[in-house]
């Protein structure tokens, strides 16, 4: 109990993965808080790649890391871009109000 | 070691909760705020376990960018907070069972359940090594050399979104009174004014 491994890490990145996606299924009224529930289920994955890196001793998984952060940066940022732009147009941002591109 | 335990144990459960309240909070502003404090809590678990380079990196990208970001669009976008739950109870079931579910499936590639050899958990009986250089100067010898060109391509998909964002989010609103300051600088003395010869009683 009092000796942290690998497996305490990999718990906690399980346990935000799951609350991300359970996010993401519950919340149908607000996209800022799906791309908040995207940014927490990456959080989660970096936590497994640092964990792995470090117990490993192998440097990579942290690099590897970076570039995962990097990634969601610039899909935070685009992904902002687009609802401002959708807000400005529509009005909304209900997820089950966007359906333009329904086939 | 039991210090160091009890760290991990409060940076965890501070985690966890703040990932939770994230999803079920009411206020979007809230949400962000307990994004905020995983973020923070996330990167005091990295510096437990020794990887403090990527821990300063997520304060500083996702706490001092992308957080400020969501905070700045949540802010600006005039929404209606009390209609943003209606749904919550109607898709908690199915939420709650995918969510259940994918716990259990990743309990069982971690070998919670009956753990044997060859899985993910053994390979953690190591125990973490001492580094022979600190963490920043190890991340810094192998970033700069083997992985260049993926170090060049993060800064291009960096430079693509921004681009990106400013083309989705940039607008010309007509009716909009600008300063053009070539234009302004080039006016001469000839198109700016004219001498008008005014008669006396006469008016112009």
């Amino acid at each position: 109990m009092w000796t942290i491994g690998l497996g305490h890490y990999l718990f906690v990145s399980a346990v935000l993965f799951t609350f991300g996606v359970f996010g993401i299924f519950v919340n149908r009224k607000n996209v800022i808080v799906i791309l908040m529930c995207v940014e927490l289920m990456l959080l989660a994955v970096n936590i497994n790649l640092v964990a792995f890196s470090v117990f490993q001793g192998n440097v990579v998984g942290q690099i590897f890391a970076m570039l995962v952060l990097t990634v969601a940066a610039a899909e935070a940022a685009i992904g902002l871009a687009i609802l401002v732009v959708y807000f400005r147009n529509r009005g909304t941002i209900e997820v089950e109000d966007i359906s333009a591109m329904k086939g | 070691m039991i210090l160091q335990a009890l760290a991990f144990y409060v940076f965890a459960a501070v985690t966890m909760a703040s990932g939770a309240m994230v999803v079920v909070s009411r206020n979007p502003v809230y949400s962000v705020l307990f994004l905020i404090l995983a973020f923070f809590n996330a990167a005091g678990l990295f510096v437990l376990i020794g990887a403090e380079f990527v821990a300063m990196i997520l304060v500083i990208v996702y706490v001092g960018a992308v957080a400020v970001l969501f905070l700045f669009v949540v802010m600006m976008l005039d929404i209606n907070i009390t209609k943003l739950k209606e749904g919550f109870l109607e898709y908690l079931p199915v939420g709650a069972l995918v969510a259940i579910v994918l716990a259990l499936e990743i309990m069982f590639g971690l070998g919670v359940f009956g753990s044997t050899p060859g899985t993910v958990m053994t390979l953690g009986q190591h125990g973490a090594k001492v580094a022979a250089v600190e963490n920043t100067r190890a991340i810094g010898q192998v970033l700069y050399t083997q992985y260049f060109y993926l170090f060049q391509v993060a800064g291009a998909v960096l430079l693509v979104a921004m681009i990106g964002a400013i083309v989705l989010t940039l607008r010309s609103r007509p009716g909009v009174r600008r300063q053009k300051v070539g234009e302004q600088l080039y006016r001469s003395k000839a198109d700016a004014i004219s001498v008008v010869k005014v008669t006396t009683r006469g008016g112009v």
